[in-house]
């Protein structure tokens, strides 16, 4: 265990299944010599001991080639070779070293040939107008005619391939919209650029006094500074979909009438087929269980992991996941129109129908363009008929164009979403997608999860408590060997026992794990396995229900997994319902265990027995009542609702398909992680909206100055960096401490 | 004025120096991990880079 490593909580995380070979190959980035990359997400490395220890943890697995953590991503890369990749040991590798461990995607996570462009057109903007501007300040300053002339070929030099270079990420999509006969703000900025640099060679060449060479790579320079960070904030969350169909079964272990097995692809497994399912794999297609005993994890129907224990003809839905098995089923439904493929078909469409982000730049933009473009007209048809002569009216209504260019407006809203992301990052919440900030302060409902979410199902810890030094230091070797949730808790629990020198350890698939100490037999596991016949008769029904400690035998101890809130969650809770968000729980779970934790968290609204149906068609009903949603869930059978709702939490440990779905992960078990990002986002909205209130004060003062020509190269070049200045410097006032959401000032007002 | 026949060369060739470092850095990956950067200094270890290491940083 690392110094640094996740402290030693009894929580479990609830994505305790580990992806196969065939899901991270599909996650994997092929190099093209045979290798593969993968990323995996490390939620908890933070310092250069976890870098070293991370690294040296993987660099000792197998075939590694090379692993590389990137602590600024939370994620390392591990190079292999494409027929030697071996996630099983990786993911142990991780977790002996004591880091939780997740598969990244590569469509979401890969490299990013747009961002590198704009970096490259920044450089080169940045370059042009540092020096375009030394030259025009010695012009300014009162060179003589000879001495501008020069650099104002000189300028042109410089400026002519810098807007070619860097102007490109707006030209394209201006022509595009114009070719679609639209208007969005790439067409003014285009406009203004081409024109200004058009209008200064033209003034070049005839020897004129002004040249807006500086104004044109400026202009560049800041609006790329807007876009790079926009697209930086841009939506990370990637399709869930995709994470789902990866995580699914694609097809089906079908026996045969001859006895014999057969992989089956989904598609063509149809009712009546008799389907084996091994431990650890999900369910492909509904059924009926033909064998006795198995038990099933649920958690995709309800979000609850304790197994359930299956008798012969009950039903079983697709995804449940096999926890010990074997299990044989008689399908009663195809493929796709189990339950899984049901799921997909909600996942989809609430993929499809999210709420379009209405973004307060957008919104601006709509009104923005049109109104530049009329000035600008009105400006040069004004001069015009009013005698100033076609160059003068021409140059007016260029100056026009350059003033009113949205710098401040294109950098208004991304570098409050940047600085909003670097503060939600220290308090461990991760903001994957920009816009989800923006609709999150405008947020009215919130829609909360039980297990996983509210609370995490935790080891009672008097278990533990009761054992003697022997037999924990022998549980918690016996646990590390195990993925069962309960084994989980009880390793994270007894993390920093010195481990027990068992000899010949061994895992029973289904049943638990052994291992002899000093010639006696220790046993982890199902009650019926580890315990001897008569140990096992005068058991208590409950207490066989659950994994015990054995000694040749005989009951050292029993486990059991108990619901408690997460931390900070009556808080959290407290706090939304001050601010009128009326938090409303929707859980899978009983009706009992629902009502409980209800009251104990002073919820009024609850549901229990939950379906990932309800769920949506809840978020949707709010949504037709005119409310913005906030959907905070873990589970896989919270994703559609995730992907449903306006904007939408997930814990770290939550599913990947969960996790994807989501907008917005917090890394902290502490659910005080809500209120947090609720004030961040509330406070980053105002700021943006003060933004653009600076913006429309600075055209409201230079416009009417360009209008009657007073805009000479020297005023744009001041208005412009002065107006950005103004926005980033009101922008970075949010990395500063302020009121919290939860404080009363804040409370008396909402 | 003669100096200018000097210096605006002088200043461009090095802002262009500092561009085409930019550039550069940007290729080989230098902007890929700004923190973990910082704390790798202090690891001792790393001082000695793995034989396939410049390789594969220069690829990405």
């Amino acid at each position: 265990m690392s110094c640094c490593a996740a402290s030693a909580s009894l929580s479990v995380p609830s994505s305790a299944r580990r992806p196969d070979r065939r899901e991270l190959l599909d996650a994997s980035h092929d190099l093209g010599d045979g290798t593969v990359s993968t990323r995996l997400a490390v939620p908890d490395a933070h310092c250069a001991g976890c870098i070293s220890t991370i690294e040296q943890a993987l660099g000792a697995v197998p075939h590694v080639t090379d692993a590389r953590v990137n602590l600024a991503g939370r994620f390392v890369t591990v190079k292999w070779p494409r027929d030697a990749v071996d996630p099983e040991a990786a993911f142990a590798a991780l977790d002996h070293a004591g880091y939780r461990a997740g598969l990244m995607d590569e469509a979401e996570n890969g490299p990013d040939p747009v961002l590198r462009r704009l970096l490259v057109a920044l450089a080169v903007a940045g370059f042009a107008a540092g020096n375009v501007m030394l030259l025009s300040v010695s012009v300014w300053s009162g060179a003589d005619a000879a001495t501008r002339e020069l650099f104002h070929w000189i300028s042109a030099a410089i400026a002519v391939p810098a807007v070619i270079v860097a102007g490109r990420p707006f030209f394209a999509p201006a022509l595009q919209a114009l070719k679609a006969g639209r208007l969005n703000m790439d067409v003014p900025i285009s406009l203004a650029v081409v024109l200004a640099v058009a209008l200064s060679l033209h003034e070049t060449v005839t020897g004129g006094a002004h040249a807006y060479f500086d104004a044109s790579v400026t202009l560049l320079f800041f609006l790329l500074i807007g876009r790079t960070l926009d697209h930086v904030m841009r939506s990370r969350a990637g399709a869930a979909l995709r994470t789902l169909d990866r995580t699914t079964p694609r097809g089906a272990v079908v026996v045969g009438a001859d006895g014999g097995t057969s992989w089956t692809p989904l598609a063509d497994v149809t009712p009546g087929m008799t389907v084996l399912v091994a431990s650890g794999d999900r369910v492909p297609v509904d059924g009926a269980a033909a064998s006795d005993a198995a038990r099933v994890d649920l958690s995709v129907v309800t979000g609850e992991s304790d197994p359930v224990a299956l008798a012969i003809g009950e039903t079983v839905v697709a995804g449940a996941l096999v926890v010990d098995g074997p299990l044989t089923l008689s399908a009663t439904r195809a493929g796709h129109a189990s339950f899984l493929g049901e799921m997909r078909a909600m996942l989809e469409a609430a993929e499809t129908a999210r709420p379009a982000l209405s973004r307060l730049a957008d919104r601006a933009a709509a009104i923005y363009a049109p109104a530049v473009h009329l000035i600008a007209a009105v400006t040069f048809l004004g001069w015009w008929l009013a005698g100033g002569g076609l160059h003068h009216a021409l140059t007016t209504a260029i100056a026009v164009l350059i003033i009113t260019c949205p710098c401040a407006l294109g950098l208004a809203a991304p570098i409050v979403q940047v600085v909003a992301a670097g503060r939600l990052l220290k308090d461990r919440i991760l903001l994957r997608d920009g816009g989800a900030l923006e609709t999150l302060a405008t947020v009215d409902r919130v829609v909360l999860d039980k297990t996983g979410t509210l609370t995490i199902p935790t080891l009672d810890p008097d278990a533990l408590a009761r054992l003697s030094g022997t037999a924990l230091a022998v549980a918690a070797t016996l646990a590390r060997r195990s993925r069962h949730p309960v084994a989980r808790a009880i390793e994270a629990a007894a993390s920093d026992t010195d481990p027990a020198l068992l000899d010949g350890i061994r895992e029973r698939p289904g049943q638990g794990i052994e291992g002899k100490l000093d010639g006696q037999l220790w046993r982890l596991g199902r009650a019926d396995w580890a315990l001897s016949p008569a140990a096992l008769v005068d058991l208590a029904d409950t207490i066989r229900a659950r994994p015990v400690l054995a000694r040749d035998g005989a009951r050292v101890a029993d486990f059991d997994l108990v619901d408690r809130p997460r931390p900070g969650a009556d808080g959290a809770v407290a706090t939304l319902r001050r601010l009128g968000l009326c938090p409303t729980l929707l859980s899978g779970d009983g009706d009992a265990k629902v009502a409980e934790t209800a009251g104990r968290l002073g919820l009024d609204t609850w549901t229990a027995r939950a379906t990932p149906a309800t769920k949506i068609a809840e978020i949707r009903r709010l949504q037709q009542g005119g409310h913005r949603v906030l959907m905070i869930g873990d589970g896989l059978n919270d994703a559609p609702a995730l992907a449903a709702a306006d904007v939408s939490m997930a814990p770290s440990a939550a599913s990947d398909v969960s996790r994807t779905a989501a907008s917005i992960v917090f890394l902290s078990e502490d659910m005080g992680a809500i209120p947090a990002a609720l004030s961040v986002a509330r406070r980053a909205r105002r700021l943006i909206l003060q933004n653009f209130g600076l913006a429309v004060a600075y055209n409201a003062i230079a416009v009417p100055l360009a209008i009657a020509g007073y805009a000479t190269p020297l005023f744009a070049a001041i208005a412009m960096s002065a107006s950005s200045i103004v926005v980033v410097a009101n922008a970075l006032r949010l990395a500063l401490p302020g009121r919290d959401v939860a404080s009363p000032r804040e409370d008396a007002r909402s | 004025m003669t100096v200018l026949a000097i210096l605006i060369p002088a200043a461009l060739a090095l802002g262009l120096v500092g561009l085409l470092a930019f550039l550069w850095a940007l290729r080989s990956g230098q902007f890929e991990d700004l923190d973990g950067a910082a704390e790798r200094i202090l690891l001792p270890e790393d001082d000695r880079p793995k034989t396939d290491r410049p390789k594969e940083r220069g690829r990405s």
